[in-house]
């Protein structure tokens, strides 16, 4: 876990490797050198297209370029792409379920100093709304490396959330096989389940680390598709620890949290403690210091956990 | 324009215009106003110029259509079921709970609608996709787009007027179906959107201004538009529920369907279908 490395860098690494792979078209409204797509372009001018600050349009051109049959990226901040463009994005793209995969960079809070018009909290309870559309949130550079070849192979729409802030790299490029729709047990336990998505994965397992300690026995699960939802894994788990917390860099209502009080509810007698987003905007700030502000940190989540838990 | 083929697009016209009543009577709902107003421009892209067959519905190489102002669905669907992409007496299941035949195009349920619209904007915004992804794979099929003038209230429209140009997309020809009525009554006194020619020339389009309902007209406009390496607007003055002489340029029939008295009216004035 040394390297330190931005999602979106493994999202427009895959994007610029993978086009001498296969056919597919990306698009960027004027964030190209941040959402990474720029990487894309070098490689494959001709199949890169500029909308230019016009996330609307942006959306209902892939639609019509992957009516075509050619599978269309797009990308820009989450609260653009997904935000601005998300009645486009569930008219043009979700409805006719076409294969446009929306590259959402810069989701949540490690925005950093942008600050809250730019801190997209928001965007997994939005887009899990919509019937048919994918949602991965890759932990790492790996896993979003991983995650775009995966989402040209899924039929229909696929919603990747990437983030701006250079995260603690999990997973081995060499040996790391992703699978859209399974989470991944990373640590077995029996006290407590954390049901961590994102950048939070590696705070999860920092949390993990310093409950041992303190005896407790954390299981930390990867949810990295939150939709459609492994609904399987998160029950047992439920069931074995009968305590679940979920972590995510998102409001606590409507993302993985949500989903996760959801299967349990209807599953099994589990206590769910959900951690994100409090119900509020962020704010400006160095990303590292907003993680620890909003008590996202693996110690905080720690704390959240021992209280939750009565210890 | 010849004369048997000015005959054969007047009588396709008919046809859409009945159909379209047939449909949206059956119904109880739907929006015969705007479908009568581009009746003609159907017909004229169904019945001659469009290189597109039931046939082949999926050919990667046939001419696009999409109506960005898909509550004109009625008339597409006459023009469909006239070209035998599903029967003509399915009209009938128009809007039905589980008919293939939804309140707006659905690109899944029906062979021959290219692009799901009903939101306006986004037609046209899909329309330039298609164009771009033709003109990047160096395909020679043409795409052609209908908007309404109420729908150029839409920011997205001008988004896309500025991107079609931008990537100079010479195979994207944009019907203006300028009736210049809408829900809430003329365009001119809800939200003004003229000068429209005036504004895609400004944008960087090729535009020509015509009457709507002369195939002579829309024939030169079209061809006129093959020989332009710009984008084209066709800016088409129409009148709103042509053809039905209560309907003409009322506000009132844009979303609504004809009692059995009207709608018997509006046959009598619309005649037979001629197949």
């Amino acid at each position: 876990m040394a390297e330190k490395k931005a999602t979106r860098m493994g999202y427009g690494e895959a994007l610029a490797d993978l086009g001498s792979k296969y056919d597919f078209f990306v698009m960027d409204a004027d964030l190209s050198k941040s959402t990474m797509t720029d990487l894309f372009r070098q490689k494959h001018p001709d199949r890169f297209f500029n909308s230019g600050i016009a996330e609307a349009n942006m959306m209902s051109v892939a639609a019509g370029m992957a009516s075509t049959g050619t599978p269309v990226f797009v990308s820009s901040f989450a609260m653009f792409v997904c935000e601005r463009a998300f009645e486009q994005i569930r008219n043009s793209v979700a409805y006719p379920h076409l294969n446009v995969k929306i590259g959402a960079s810069h989701a949540g809070i490690t925005v950093g100093e942008d600050g809250a018009t730019h801190q997209c909290n928001e965007d997994i309870a939005l887009i899990r709304s919509l019937p048919g559309v994918t949602i991965i949130n890759p932990a790492d550079a790996v896993e979003a490396y991983a995650a775009v070849e995966a989402a040209l192979k899924i039929d229909g729409p696929v919603y990747l959330r990437l983030g701006r802030y250079a995260v603690p790299t999990v997973f081995d490029k060499e040996t790391y096989e992703f699978r859209p729709g399974e989470a991944v047990v990373l640590e077995d336990g029996s006290d407590v389940a954390i049901m961590a998505t994102g950048i939070m994965v590696a705070e999860a397992l920092e949390a993990r680390r310093l409950l041992k300690e303190e005896g407790i026995d954390a299981a930390v699960i990867n949810v990295h598709t939150i939709k459609p939802l492994d609904k399987d894994t998160i029950v047992k788990y439920a069931e074995k620890c009968k305590y679940v917390v979920t972590a995510e860099e998102h409001s606590i209502i409507g993302g993985l949290g949500s989903a996760v009080c959801e299967a349990v509810a209807e599953s099994c007698d589990a206590r769910v403690l959900r951690i994100g987003i409090n119900d509020e905007f962020g704010h400006s700030g160095p990303a590292g210091e907003l993680i620890n502000q909003f008590e996202l940190n693996g110690a905080a989540v720690a704390e959240k956990i021992k209280k939750f838990l009565g210890k | 324009m010849e004369q048997n083929l000015q005959k054969k697009l007047e009588t396709a016209a008919n046809n859409i215009r009945i159909l379209s009543i047939e449909g949206v009577y059956h119904a109880k709902s739907g929006h015969p106003g705007g479908s009568l107003s581009i009746a003609d421009i159907m017909a004229y892209l169904y019945f001659y110029k469009m290189n597109q067959s039931s046939s082949d519905p999926k050919d990667p190489d046939r001419d696009r259509f999409v109506l960005s102002k898909g509550h004109g669905a009625p008339a597409l669907y006459s023009a469909l079921a006239l070209n035998g992409y599903f029967p003509i007496e399915d009209m009938k299941l128009l809007r039905e709970k589980n008919s293939y035949l939804q309140g707006h195009p659905d690109m899944n349920k029906i062979n021959g609608v290219d692009m799901t619209t009903g939101s306006l904007g986004q037609g046209i915004s899909a329309a330039c996709g298609m164009a771009l992804a033709g003109k990047t794979k160096g395909k020679s099929y043409k795409t052609y787009c209908v908007i309404g003038d109420g729908e150029m209230q839409e920011g997205q429209v001008w988004e896309a007027a500025m991107f079609a140009a931008h990537y100079k997309l010479g195979s994207l020809t944009v019907f203006a179906d300028n009736n210049d009525l809408q829900i809430d009554g003329n365009v001119r006194d809800v939200m003004n959107v003229h000068p429209i020619g005036e504004k895609f020339k400004a944008f960087g389009w090729h535009v020509i201004e015509i009457d709507g309902h002369d195939f002579d007209a829309i024939d030169a406009a079209v061809t006129a538009a093959e020989k332009d390496e710009r984008p084209t607007a066709i800016v088409c003055k129409t009148i709103k529920g042509k053809g039905v002489s209560y309907m003409e340029n009322e506000a009132g029939w844009h979303g609504k369907a004809p009692g059995k008295e009207l709608y018997e009216q509006a046959m009598l004035e619309l005649g037979e279908l001629v197949l």
